[in-house]
């Protein structure tokens, strides 16, 4: 199993005292396996997604990803987590700004030490990013760039894609197309996909889903 | 509709305090270094006006020999012929507390304009005659209520360090009886007076003077502080335009919603216009009073170094003058105004559909780049065009302006392609990223970084000035006192004494004999040189015809120092017209560093035929060196010498030392202040930064570097500026030095300076910028060390 979650707790503290986002969850992925995460705003569904990231520290509970328990790394090996074994691909795209197409999507595998120039290349073709190379993302529609964040996400092969409504800034079409995209290279790489979607149309097509209230799987 | 609109926008303030006083500060230190700067001037003009109207100086005409003071014989001699004069005798007295300007005048002759006290009470008048002095406050708190036999009274209209006393007392005290300097010639004159040329022939009749020299003399030294005042200012408007930049950017979201509702862009700009007005107003406060204490803390530095220079007294105190509040305010609101200028410009043509987010800079400033590269480009051709054709301190000062402000606006342009170049070097993913990210922060950098250069290049180049100063001054003092021990008696007759004392117990004796005189372009001075090995083999010649010595000794030719040379365009071959009917051919120039005023040599054989009646008090002694000290300790058992009027080389060397480096002080403060504005300047805009760095810094971290390591990164962006800054720096510090050197200090001082390279000094100077910039940017990178990774994922995530 790629990834486990048992028991998973978290909450933040407001000004009213903590607030509980999640309350004991429990899930897990296979290799391969799809996964769509829904439930309704404030629900835990981006919480969940970015503490199996190693972005974020659960209260309580064990996440398991690829063998290695999250909650108990420190900040040093939760970053390897981020490089190594996980892909990300936000809502907001969030590509670097600085950077061209070719550097942002290579740059999250440079930074791991396992850029593969062969792969990077089938990947460009594959998401119709070749004749963009050279453009910076203010250059690039919001499809190209979501298009460039899943490549940069990809281009590590990692062992579990984490997408936090991927889609939830491009139109339908678009959003089709790209989501297409992706389930074709997590099936080609055998990664895991856990999807965060409002969209019950695109949850749809995902081989499982779970549905959060109330920061508990229902 | 104003009141809710201003209240949306004073909202930001209240959101971003830090950000509000930053604007305060840069602005508050921009006034305070520029309003120190100019009461420090107005101070010390207000004491050289007091001065040249001492005595009515500005409106009475003046009897006055070219060849010495005047026989009080002489002056009979005119009263008697019906004309209207009164004799002032003027003269300057070393005592422990320092140089005091003694003044003797008659009170029963001198004209209205030339009453400086009352003296109209009867009982007044007797206690002058009987011996009563007046002093301005400052010289009479030092003198206390008697000196040297004298009730000594506070006169508040006298000029800085003078002390006022009767003709006959003066006499005494200068030790220089039936002796008048100069004769102030009534305005109104008797008809029947007989002709000057009958009764006295060899004096002459000068016009009223409406500047005194020292104001003139130092016209030149108040314009270099202005200009210092002035880069200072500049600095600190960086740091304005910054946070009003800034400000702008971040409330553009705002501005485009208020406009959206139905607020009109004159109305807005009126807003932001009023805004900006109130702020420059409190920090015009705030900048006065601040420059009031700068002011305050530097005044008595320069007034030693005016003194020390041009022999100018300047009171140490300072006064509070409305005029300057004003000034103060004046300029704090145009400094406002100047930095928001492009603000308000962009509000005016801000449309309604304008993007809600802060614009992105990168694509904003790759425009903005070239534009500023063109200024740039044309500023520093200004400066060259200037450089080759202009002529005047005007002309120098704005061709360094131009050189200046070109360098600063050319230096992003120039980081820029160094960056791109790095990261077109860079083998990793994280240098790549850290080179092109670093070239992103430009814009928002750019204008600390530019404060920084024009920092560095200042510190760069008046410290080349200074130390190539330092270098030249100091072996020029071993060439000029190359005498053991100089002397001066108190009257003729212990002179003659002394001459006799020290002959035997000497290896030479060098009278140094001289009379204030006038000469070509100004008054200056006139000294006899003896014929002796000393000056032949040490004085500091920069240029002279074959057998110089031999002319100067047999009274055919004179030496002239360089500022004399240099201002009237004379050089060895040339003649000049001296005292009394004269026409000297000149056959040598020489170095006289710390002199402002022209000054002649000629040989003493000649000096005592054209100028009988010159004092003959100070002599240069010639022995072996180990044997001063008991020949001072014989001189003052023997004539009861005081220390006051013997001093040996070493003694003197170390004075002059001491002026010189005091007359830099006031130019290293000015130069750390702006130092230190500019690291103000990159802080505030680090901090400002910061905030807009995270969702830049967010994906990195969230792609898998740790938050320790992405703080490192940005103080080695931090350092890497700083340090790429310091490098440009130099080169245009090596030009302002140069241009000190060559050009500035021969305007206003009119002597020329070797320049000489302290690479030791830069390398120190690169440290120090590197140091601030780490400084600076260790909050804003601690902050970001230390920023929870829940508020680096609000990048990310819109709900939890």
């Amino acid at each position: 199993m790629v990834l486990q979650l048992r028991g998973v707790t978290k909450s933040y503290a407001t000004t009213d005292g903590p607030l509980p986002v999640l309350r004991g969850v429990d899930l897990g992925l296979n290799a391969g396996e799809t996964l769509a995460l829904t439930g309704e705003s404030g629900s835990g569904k981006s919480t969940l997604l970015h503490l199996v990231g190693g972005l974020d520290a659960p209260d309580a509970g064990v996440i398991e990803v690829a063998g290695s328990d999250v909650a108990r790394m420190d900040d040093e090996a939760r970053a390897a987590l981020r490089r190594e074994t996980v892909g990300v691909v936000f809502q907001q795209f969030n590509l670097i700004p600085a950077l061209d197409v070719a550097a942002n999507l290579s740059f999250q595998a440079r930074l791991a030490g396992r850029h593969d120039p062969a792969w990077q290349d089938v990947l460009a073709d594959r998401l119709g990013l070749t004749p963009y190379l050279r453009r910076y993302p203010e250059q690039l529609s919001g499809g190209q760039q979501q298009r460039v964040a899943i490549g940069r996400a990809m281009a590590t092969r990692p062992a579990i894609l984490l997408a936090d409504e991927p889609t939830g800034n491009l139109d339908e079409s678009t959003a089709d197309a790209v989501l297409a995209l992706m389930l074709e290279l997590v099936d080609e790489t055998e990664a895991a996909l856990l999807m965060v979607t409002h969209s019950e149309r695109l949850a749809d097509r995902m081989a499982r889903r779970v549905h959060l209230r109330r920061g508990q799987a229902a | 509709m104003r009141r809710t609109a201003l209240w949306g926008m004073m909202a930001h303030w209240r959101r971003h305090p830090g950000q509000f006083l930053t604007l305060l500060l840069g602005l508050a230190l921009a006034t305070a270094l520029w309003s120190g700067v100019q009461a420090i001037n107005a101070e010390a003009r207000s004491s050289y006006a007091t001065a040249a109207a001492a005595l009515g100086q500005d409106e009475l005409n003046q009897l006055v020999d070219p060849s010495g003071p005047i026989p009080e014989a002489t002056y009979i001699a005119l009263r008697r012929a019906g004309w209207g004069v009164s004799p002032v005798l003027e003269g300057r007295i070393t005592r422990d507390l320092g140089v005091i300007r003694v003044l003797g005048v008659d009170p029963i002759t001198a004209p209205p304009q030339a009453q400086m006290v009352d003296l109209s009470a009867p009982e007044d008048l007797v206690a002058f005659f009987s011996g009563r002095a007046y002093a301005p406050p400052e010289l009479a708190a030092q003198l206390g209520p008697r000196f040297e036999g004298q009730e000594v009274r506070v006169a508040a209209t006298l000029p800085a360090g003078t002390l006022m006393m009767d003709l006959g007392q003066a006499q005494r005290v200068l030790d220089r009886p039936d002796q008048v300097s100069r004769l102030l010639v009534w305005s109104e004159q008797p008809l029947t007076r007989r002709p000057l040329s009958e009764i006295a022939p060899a004096l002459n009749e000068a016009a009223p003077e409406d500047r005194g020299d020292v104001a003139r003399l130092t016209d030149s030294f108040h314009l270099n502080l202005t200009a210092f005042g002035f880069l200072s200012f500049a600095v600190g408007l960086f740091i304005v335009h910054a946070a009003i930049g800034l400000a702008f950017e971040q409330r553009r979201p705002t501005f485009r919603t208020l406009r959206a509702l139905g607020v009109p862009a004159r109305t807005l700009v009126g807003l932001l216009a009023a805004e900006v007005l109130a702020l420059a107003l409190v920090a015009g406060v705030i900048g006065v009073a601040l420059g009031y204490a700068i002011a305050a803390a530097l005044l008595p530095d320069v007034a030693a170094t005016l003194q020390g220079l041009y022999g100018a007294s300047v009171d140490g105190a300072l006064s509070l003058r409305p005029s300057w509040w004003i000034a103060g305010l004046g300029i704090s609101v145009l400094g406002a105004i100047a930095a928001a200028a492009q603000s308000l410009w962009r509000l005016w043509h801000l449309p309604v559909l304008a993007p809600a987010q802060p614009r992105a800079w990168a694509r904003a400033s790759a425009r903005s780049m070239r534009v500023q590269g063109v200024i740039a480009a044309g500023m520093i051709a200004l400066g060259l065009v200037l450089l080759g054709a202009g002529q005047g301190l005007v002309a120098a000062f704005a061709m360094l302006a131009f050189l200046l402000l070109g360098a600063a606006l050319a230096l992003p342009v120039l980081l820029s392609g160094v960056l791109g170049l790095g990261a077109g070097m860079a083998r990793s993913a994280l240098g790549e990223w850290f080179w092109a990210d670093t070239r992103q922060q430009l814009p928002g950098l750019s204008l600390a970084l530019m404060a920084l250069l024009l920092a560095l290049s200042a510190n760069i180049g008046v410290g080349t000035m200074v130390g190539s100063f330092r270098l030249t001054f100091t072996g020029w003092l071993d060439q000029r006192l190359a005498s053991e021990l100089y002397v001066t008696a108190r009257s003729e007759a212990e002179a003659a004494e002394l001459r006799a004392f020290l002959a035997p117990r000497s290896t030479a004796l060098l009278p140094i004999w001289s009379v204030e005189a006038p000469l070509p372009g100004g008054p200056g001075e006139i000294f006899g040189v003896a014929d002796h090995a000393t000056y032949r083999d040490n004085w500091p010649l920069l240029t002279a015809l074959p057998e110089v010595w031999d002319r100067v000794a047999e009274g055919s030719g004179v030496l002239i120092n360089e500022q004399l040379s240099r201002r009237e365009g004379l050089s060895p071959g040339d003649s000049i017209a001296l005292p009394v009917a004269w026409e000297a051919e000149i056959v040598g120039v020489y170095s006289d560093y710390g002199n402002p005023q022209g000054q002649v040599m000629i040989g003493l054989s000649r000096f005592e035929s054209q100028f009988p009646r010159a004092a003959q008090l100070r002599y240069a002694v010639r022995l072996p060196p180990d044997e001063t000290e008991a020949v001072m300790t014989a001189l003052q058992r023997e004539f009861g010498l005081p220390a006051s009027t013997m001093i040996d080389q070493a003694t003197v060397k170390a004075i002059s030392l001491a002026v010189f480096e005091r007359t830099f002080t006031v130019t290293a403060a000015l130069n750390v202040l702006t130092l230190g504005v500019a690291a103000i300047a990159m802080l505030t805009s680090l901090l400002t930064l910061a905030r807009m760095r995270v969702p830049q810094l967010a994906p990195v971290w969230a792609l898998g570097l740790t938050r320790k390591r992405l703080a490192w990164l940005e103080l080695m962006r931090a350092a890497l500026l700083a340090a790429l800054t310091a490098v440009l720096a130099l080169p245009v510090g090596l030009v302002l030095a140069w241009a000190l050197l060559a050009v500035v200090n021969v305007e206003a001082f009119g002597w020329r300076l070797p320049m000489h390279l302290f690479p030791a000094d830069w390398l120190r100077l690169a440290l120090l910028a590197l140091a601030a910039a780490l400084l600076a940017s260790a909050w804003p990178v601690r902050r970001l060390a230390r920023t929870a990774p829940s508020d680096l994922l609000k990048v990310f995530a819109n709900e939890r």
